[in-house]
């Protein structure tokens, strides 16, 4: 038997995934929260400071009163960091995951929010597969979960455009902000921004997921990006939509942007937008 | 919430009560309300479109765009924040003629979406999207009226209290996504 090989069972898949889906939903992450009560002081819009201090208050009962913080709990989004010297026993990793998010929603009272007919016409049968899951290999023998329970207000806002080399930096800049303010409040603002730019259609999409998953407490590591972050999120919070709309100065919360080698011909550019319940919680099995 | 308007009302909303309120008034509204979601809202005009009894009478009523989460054992209600108004803006001219007079939502309407509202001189409230926890425990009573087999998405009357909302769309056409957003738009 080679000795570097891990075995686990997929139980404790399940069960993590069970635990972590009701924790995403009862407590927003502690930077959201921390970036929400500093954005009181920076707001200079009366009842836009009224309405964060209504967040930050619904927060704190949602996490005392072990309930969820909004009824749409969402799409889960599982993103698994596998390790390439994992085996898993006991079953298929996949539906554990399924099972997880199953068992988690019943357990925590959470909203069933998803269809197994997305075109609510062609009757399509089977069961609903309640997660969408992404797997990365890597080295090692751990399993990094982040789960998102992914709310579809803001999920519905988001876009992806195929440019070209010559639109450059100047239309992506100008696609995030002609995206966040066509969203207006529909995304539930203050919003957390995600962009992915480069690699192919769907892999631009992922990218950005993951950009807007990412804690606002973290920087990027390249500083030509952590500029032109700061700059986008200045020039959104310009626009003046402000908390859920009702004007002001703060709009976004942060502004997060992944980058990724693409072809010759193309300029991928992905805009996936978090409202301010942009639920996230990772773990390592 | 010093600054907002209390407005109770019983048995739909007075006249007297929508001509008063203006694009911004912050507004804490107390009364019975219908809830709107894409799935009951497309049987409800559906039905009036063919002339059909509807399960409940919408005259005069309040409807509020909510799908609500699970209520725990010994709660009212699970978490019951707003949806995104706009998903069912085909169905609002068959309600408003039905007799709906406002509307409690999340997000903006524009153009033509506003029609529904101009044309019957409704109002469109806006409550802050994310608000589950804190607006659940302005909800006093929750009951299912119709639609029972649509789970979340069936046809609630839910009785609110003193329900924080901003008006976004008054009786004169205003609207005040529109207006906050000039406001305080720089550049």
């Amino acid at each position: 038997m080679d000795v570097t090989t891990r075995e686990i069972d997929v139980a404790l898949l399940r069960d993590t995934i069970a635990r972590l889906i009701v924790e995403a939903n009862y407590n927003i992450p502690a930077d959201i929260l921390h970036a929400l009560r500093d954005a009181i002081h920076r707001e200079e819009s009366p009842l836009g400071r009224r309405t964060l201090e209504q967040l930050v208050r619904n927060y704190e009962v949602a996490a005392a009163e072990q309930r969820p913080v909004c009824q749409d709990s969402g799409v889960a989004v599982v993103m698994l960091e596998l390790g390439q010297d994992v085996h898993w026993t006991g079953g298929s990793m996949q539906e554990a995951v399924y099972e997880g998010v199953r068992q988690g929603t019943q357990a925590g009272y959470l909203r069933w929010s998803v269809t197994g007919d997305p075109t609510r016409m062609l009757k399509l049968s089977g069961q609903d597969t309640p997660a969408v899951i992404h797997t990365e290999i890597v080295p090692g023998a751990d399993v990094r979960i982040t789960f998102a329970s992914k709310g579809f207000g803001a999920e519905n806002a988001s876009a992806l455009k195929m440019f070209v080399p010559a639109d450059g930096v100047p239309a992506i800049t100008q696609f995030v902000l002609d995206t966040v303010d066509r969203a207006g409040a529909n995304a539930c603002p203050p919003i957390i921004v995600g962009v992915g730019v480069g690699g192919t259609f769907e892999s631009a999409a992922l990218l950005a997921k993951k950009a807007v998953l990412r804690p606002l407490d973290t920087r990027n590591a390249r500083g030509d990006l952590r500029q032109l972050e700061s700059e986008l999120l200045e020039r959104i919070n310009q626009l003046g939509i402000g908390p859920q709309g009702f004007g002001g100065r703060v709009t976004a919360l942060g502004v997060n942007i992944e980058v990724h080698p693409t072809h010759i011909a193309g300029l991928p550019v992905a805009v996936n937008l978090g409202c301010h319940s942009t639920r996230r919680i990772s773990t390592t099995l | 919430m010093s600054s907002a308007n209390e407005l109770t009302f019983d048995n739909g909303i007075a006249d007297a009560d929508l001509e008063r309120l203006r694009a911004g008034d912050s507004v804490e509204l107390t009364g019975r309300v219908l809830s709107l979601r894409d799935a009951s809202a497309g049987r409800l005009a559906a039905s009036v479109h063919a002339g059909e009894p509807l399960p409940v009478s919408l005259e005069n009523q309040i409807l509020y765009a909510v799908g609500p989460s699970p209520a725990k054992p010994g709660q009212i209600i699970g978490s019951a924040g707003p949806t995104t108004t706009a998903r069912m803006g085909r169905f609002l001219p068959a309600l408003f003629n039905a007799g709906v007079r406002a509307i409690i939502g999340k997000g903006e309407l524009h153009g033509e979406e506003m029609t529904p509202f101009l044309s019957h001189r409704g109002v469109y409230f806006g409550a802050v999207g994310g608000l589950g926890a804190l607006l659940a425990n302005q909800i006093a009573s929750a009951r299912v009226v119709a639609y029972d087999d649509l789970g979340p998405e069936a046809l609630y009357a839910l009785d609110i209290v003193a329900f924080p909302v901003v008006v976004i769309i008054d009786r004169r056409g205003m609207n005040f996504h529109e207006i906050a957003r000039a406001q305080w738009r720089k550049g």
